[in-house]
């Protein structure tokens, strides 16, 4: 019967950090959440047509305490920028940042007063998905990117420790 | 009622002291009034049954560096009962000691709060009796005023940082 009768009946050996990268990159929550238009090709990677759920990643959850992962999907304004690092600082260890499209990566075509010229000015960004908006595949693509990176890393030997400055308000 | 006979009941009930100049462009006309009697002549604009203008679309500035007086306060009013539309203008000018100013005319129309408080930001023009003149869209502690044409599009680190301090 189910999980039983693929082991066979015998014991199963494996690398515990593999173990752990891999459950991990295959049950990686991302948080509900966007800033601009990138935020449609977000959606539109969730639902039927892409499917983000072949992933395992079809929860997004509301709440930044149950999610690995944040995509910040557009463009962050400073005035939306302290709300942005708050909820970043509201998600459990271990968690992951997409900058996705030009604006969220670089500021793409806001080069003015009001936009954050690049999230990874104050997040620490995994992987960056250039595009204006990037298509829902561009998307897929740069979540298969972090789930290799995931498996690369050093989960119980060398964990990661993400912690930035503190918003102040 | 038309534009025309609507700038002639202003001018007919105020003279050429308050309504001090008047644009026809395409068929739209628009009236300089004079800052200090802006509260009289909306209340005008409202109050009046024929005008009955019950409907202010928004509040907006124009900076016209070089020029003096420097800045003008543009009030485009609807009316909902006759379908007639109407714009209002005032000029205003800030010297080195007084920033520009007028009296908000929130007590006329609630909806110019938010449009009065982000015309005030952007270009840094006091709405006199204003009931909540806080920052509506800049952050809380930005000193500068991002629409007027001497500002450059970039900000600094100092005027425009990415977080409050």
């Amino acid at each position: 019967m189910g999980i039983k009768g693929h082991l066979n009946d015998t014991v199963h050996v494996t690398n515990l950090e593999w173990f752990v990268n891999w459950a991990r990159k295959s049950s990686m929550w991302p948080l509900g959440f966007g800033l601009a238009c990138c935020a449609l090709e977000m959606i539109a990677a969730f639902v039927s047509r892409y499917d983000l759920a072949r992933f395992g990643m079809e929860v997004a959850r509301p709440s930044p305490r149950h999610a690995d992962l944040m995509i910040v999907s557009g463009t962050a304004s400073k005035k939306m920028l302290p709300a942005i690092l708050r909820i970043y600082e509201q998600m459990a260890e271990p968690r992951w940042v997409i900058a996705m499209g030009a604006c969220a990566c670089t500021g793409g075509i806001y080069k003015n007063y009001a936009v954050v010229q690049g999230i990874d000015r104050h997040l620490p960004v995994d992987v960056y998905i250039p595009g204006c908006p990037p298509r829902p595949e561009a998307l897929l693509d740069g979540i298969l990117q972090l789930h290799t990176k995931v498996m690369k890393e050093q989960s119980i030997s060398n964990p990661r420790i993400t912690n930035i400055k503190v918003a102040s308000r | 009622m038309n534009q025309e006979e609507i700038k002639e009941k202003l001018l007919s009930e105020f003279g050429t002291d308050i309504i001090q100049d008047s644009v026809d462009f395409r068929d739209q006309i628009s009236v300089t009034v004079s800052k200090e009697k802006i509260l009289d002549v909306c209340r005008y604009l409202k109050e009046d049954p024929e005008l009955s203008f019950n409907f202010l679309s928004f509040v907006a500035a124009v900076d016209r560096l070089p020029k003096t007086p420097r800045f003008e306060v543009v009030y485009q009013v609807h009316s909902l009962k006759h379908n007639h539309r109407f714009r209002v203008k005032a000029l205003l000018d800030e010297t080195a000691e007084m920033s520009a100013s007028i009296d908000s005319v929130v007590p006329m129309w609630p909806t110019a709060d938010w449009h009065e408080r982000e015309t005030a930001e952007m270009f840094g023009i006091t709405f006199n009796n204003h009931p909540d003149p806080r920052k509506l869209l800049l952050p809380d502690g930005w000193t500068v005023h991002p629409l007027r044409k001497d500002f450059s599009l970039y900000g600094t680190e100092e005027d425009t940082p990415d977080l409050p301090a």
